[in-house]
C-alpha cells in the first residue's frame, strides 16, 4: 500500500514536470536541456521561501514565475542570438546551477521543520488514516489542474500558434506572426511547469538538494514517449492525460525494478535502459512529416 | 503597386563561389496585375519571391510595396499584406491539426493570437462551403489531420487559406509543380478564380508554359538575373507556347547548354 502510494505521488509529481517537457519535447520539438536546471529552480526558490517563513501555497507561483523566466532566457539565446537549441538549454542549464545555489543559501536545505502544503496544521487536524492519502490527493488535483490548463491554452487562437510553430514556422511567418516569439513563450510556459514540478517536488520529500535536477529531462522524456507513443493508441485519453499515466507508468516500472531486488546504486542505469527500450518500443524525437 | 528598385544580390560573397544573380534589377507591377515568371533553373525566379516576401535579404535596393520602402522588415510582417503558397504542399498547412483547425488559425491572420478560442464553430459552414468549391470532398473531412491527405488537396487548401483573409499579393512559387496534371488542372482553376474574384496583385513562377500563356496578363522571362523578356498588353494576348518554347531555346543556346 505505501509502495503504491509512493509510485502514485513520485509519478503524479514527474507528471507536472513531464507536461512541461511535452511542450517542447513533443508540440516545439525543441531538446530542452535547461529542465535540467529549472526543476530544481522551482525546488531552490520554495526552499528560500518555506526557510523564510512565507505561507507554502506561495511558493507555488513564485516557483512557476522564476521557471518561465529561466525559459524564456532559454528561447531568448536561441531564437535572438541564434545559438543551436541543445546549446541554449545546455548554456542556461549550467548557468542556473550558480543561481541556483545563490538562490538556496547552500547545496543542501532541510525543511522538516517548516509547514508545507503537504504537512500543515490543516492536514495534521484530520483523522489520522486519512493524513496518508493527503499527498496523492492533492498532488492528482494539481496535475489534473495543470493538464486542463493545458488542453485549454492549446485550444486558443496563442496555443494554435504554438502548436503550427512546432509542426510548421513556415506557415507561422504566412500568418504574418513571428514563429521566434512563439519559442520563447512556449519555452517559458514548458519551464514555468518544470519549476512548478520542482517546488511540489522540494515540498514532498521535505529537503533540497542542488543535485535534485540531474537526469530530470530524461525522465520526463521517458514519461512523454509512453504517454504519446505507447499510449498513442488509446486516443479517447488525450495526449496530456496519457502523459500524466506515462509518467506514472515510467515510475511504476522502476520501482518494479528495483523491487526486484536491484540496488539503489542500479538506478540511473535502470533509467538509462528502460529509455533506451521505450524510445526503440515507441519512436524517438518527433519526424515531421513532409512528404510531397 | 509593387516595386523592386536596382535590386543587387550575391550569392556566397567574399569566397571563389560568388556569384552575382541581380545586378541592378528593377521591376514595377501595377495593382492587379497577374504577372507569370517563366526561366530554366538558377535564373533568379524563386530569389525574386524570396526577395520580394523578405525571406531572404538582398545587397542593396529597395523593395517597395504601396509606396512604402519595406526594405528592412522583417519577412512575418511582410505577410500581413501578402499571401504565398509554395511548391511543397507540406509548407502551406499544419500536418498534425485538422482541417477545421488549419481553417480557423488561417481566417485568424490579421487579428490577435490571443487566450481566445481559436475554433469558431459559427465559421465552420463557411469553411465548409469553400472547401466544397474544391470539389476534393474535404468539405466531410473537417476533422481530419492534414498530414493524411494528398499532396492536392494540402495544396487546394494552402491556397485556401492564404487567400482567406484581406490580402493584396498572392505570391505562387511553382505552387502547381508537386502535382499530377489533373490536380494541376484543379489548383490552377481554382488560382485564376480566386485572384479574379479577390482582385490580387499575383505573381506566379511556373515552369509550365501552357499556364504561363493562358493565365495572367503579364509575362517575365527570367535568365541570369534579368528579365530577358517582359510582354503585356496587346503583344501578351497573342503569344503562343510555341513563341515562347522558341525564345527558351534561343536563350539556352546562348548559354551552350
Amino acid at each position: 500500500m505505501t509502495l503504491i502510494l509512493s509510485v502514485l505521488e513520485q509519478g503524479l509529481i514527474y507528471a507536472i514536470l513531464a507536461l512541461g517537457v511535452y511542450i517542447t519535447f513533443r508540440i516545439l520539438d525543441f531538446p530542452d536541456m535547461s529542465v535540467d536546471a529549472t526543476f530544481p529552480l522551482g525546488a531552490a526558490v520554495t526552499a528560500m521561501m518555506l526557510a523564510r517563513g512565507c505561507h507554502p501555497l506561495l511558493t507555488l507561483p513564485a516557483a512557476l514565475i522564476a521557471g518561465a523566466i529561466a525559459g524564456a532566457v532559454t528561447g531568448f539565446i536561441h531564437v535572438k542570438l541564434h545559438v543551436r537549441d541543445l546549446l541554449s538549454g545546455i548554456i542556461v542549464m549550467t548557468g542556473l546551477y550558480s543561481v541556483n545555489l545563490h538562490i538556496a543559501g547552500s547545496s543542501n536545505v532541510q525543511l522538516f521543520l517548516y509547514n508545507t502544503i503537504f504537512k500543515n496544521p490543516a492536514v495534521s487536524a484530520l483523522p489520522y488514516e486519512a493524513q496518508a492519502f493527503v499527498p496523492v490527493i492533492l498532488l492528482a488535483a494539481l496535475a489534473l489542474l495543470v493538464k486542463l490548463a493545458l488542453d485549454a491554452y492549446l485550444a486558443t487562437r496563442s496555443g494554435f500558434l504554438l502548436r503550427a510553430t512546432g509542426d510548421n514556422p513556415a506557415l507561422v511567418a504566412s500568418l504574418a506572426k513571428d514563429s521566434g516569439k512563439v519559442k520563447i513563450l512556449g519555452l517559458s510556459i514548458a519551464n514555468a511547469l518544470v519549476a512548478l514540478a520542482g517546488c511540489v517536488m522540494c515540498q514532498h520529500q521535505r529537503f533540497f538538494d542542488v543535485g535534485m535536477g540531474t537526469g530530470t529531462l530524461v525522465i520526463a522524456v521517458a514519461s512523454v514517449i509512453i504517454g504519446t507513443k505507447l499510449l498513442g493508441g488509446l486516443r479517447f485519453l488525450g495526449p496530456t492525460l496519457a502523459v500524466i499515466i506515462g509518467s506514472v507508468i515510467y515510475k511504476a516500472c522502476v520501482a518494479f525494478a528495483l523491487g526486484l531486488g536491484l540496488s539503489p546504486f542500479d538506478l540511473k542505469l535502470i533509467t538509462a535502459a528502460l529509455l533506451l527500450a521505450i524510445i526503440v518500443l515507441g519512436g524517438g524525437r518527433k519526424k515531421v512529416k513532409r512528404h510531397a | 503597386m509593387l516595386e523592386l528598385r536596382d535590386i543587387v544580390k550575391i550569392y556566397q560573397a567574399g569566397t571563389v563561389n560568388e556569384t552575382c544573380l541581380f545586378d541592378g534589377f528593377s521591376l514595377t507591377i501595377p495593382d492587379q496585375q497577374f504577372v507569370c515568371v517563366v526561366g530554366s533553373n538558377g535564373s533568379g525566379k524563386t530569389s525574386l519571391l524570396n526577395i520580394i516576401c523578405g525571406s531572404i535579404p538582398v545587397d542593396s535596393g529597395q523593395v517597395i510595396i504601396g509606396g512604402r520602402d519595406v526594405t528592412p522588415m522583417p519577412e512575418y510582417k511582410r505577410h500581413r499584406r501578402i499571401g504565398r503558397v509554395y511548391q511543397d504542399p507540406g509548407k502551406g498547412t499544419c500536418p498534425s491539426m485538422t482541417i477545421l483547425e488549419n481553417m480557423s488559425m488561417a481566417d485568424n491572420k490579421g487579428k490577435p493570437f490571443n487566450l481566445m478560442p481559436c475554433v469558431n464553430r459559427r465559421r465552420a459552414d463557411a469553411y465548409r462551403e469553400m472547401l466544397a468549391q474544391l470539389g476534393l470532398g474535404l468539405e466531410d473531412k473537417m476533422g481530419v489531420q492534414v498530414g493524411s491527405l494528398s499532396g492536392g488537396q494540402r495544396q487546394a487548401m494552402a491556397l485556401l487559406m492564404s487567400t482567406m483573409t484581406p490580402i493584396e499579393f498572392l505570391i505562387l512559387d511553382e505552387h502547381t509543380a508537386a502535382l499530377d496534371p489533373k490536380t494541376a488542372e484543379i489548383i490552377m482553376e481554382l488560382t485564376g478564380r480566386i485572384v479574379a474574384q479577390k482582385k490580387l496583385t499575383t505573381i506566379m513562377v511556373t515552369h509550365n508554359l501552357r499556364y504561363a500563356v493562358e493565365y495572367g496578363d503579364r509575362l517575365l522571362m527570367m535568365h541570369q538575373g534579368r528579365a530577358e523578356m517582359d510582354v503585356s498588353g496587346e503583344a501578351r494576348a497573342h503569344l503562343r507556347v510555341e513563341d515562347l518554347l522558341g525564345k527558351f531555346n534561343e536563350i539556352s543556346i546562348e548559354c551552350g547548354n
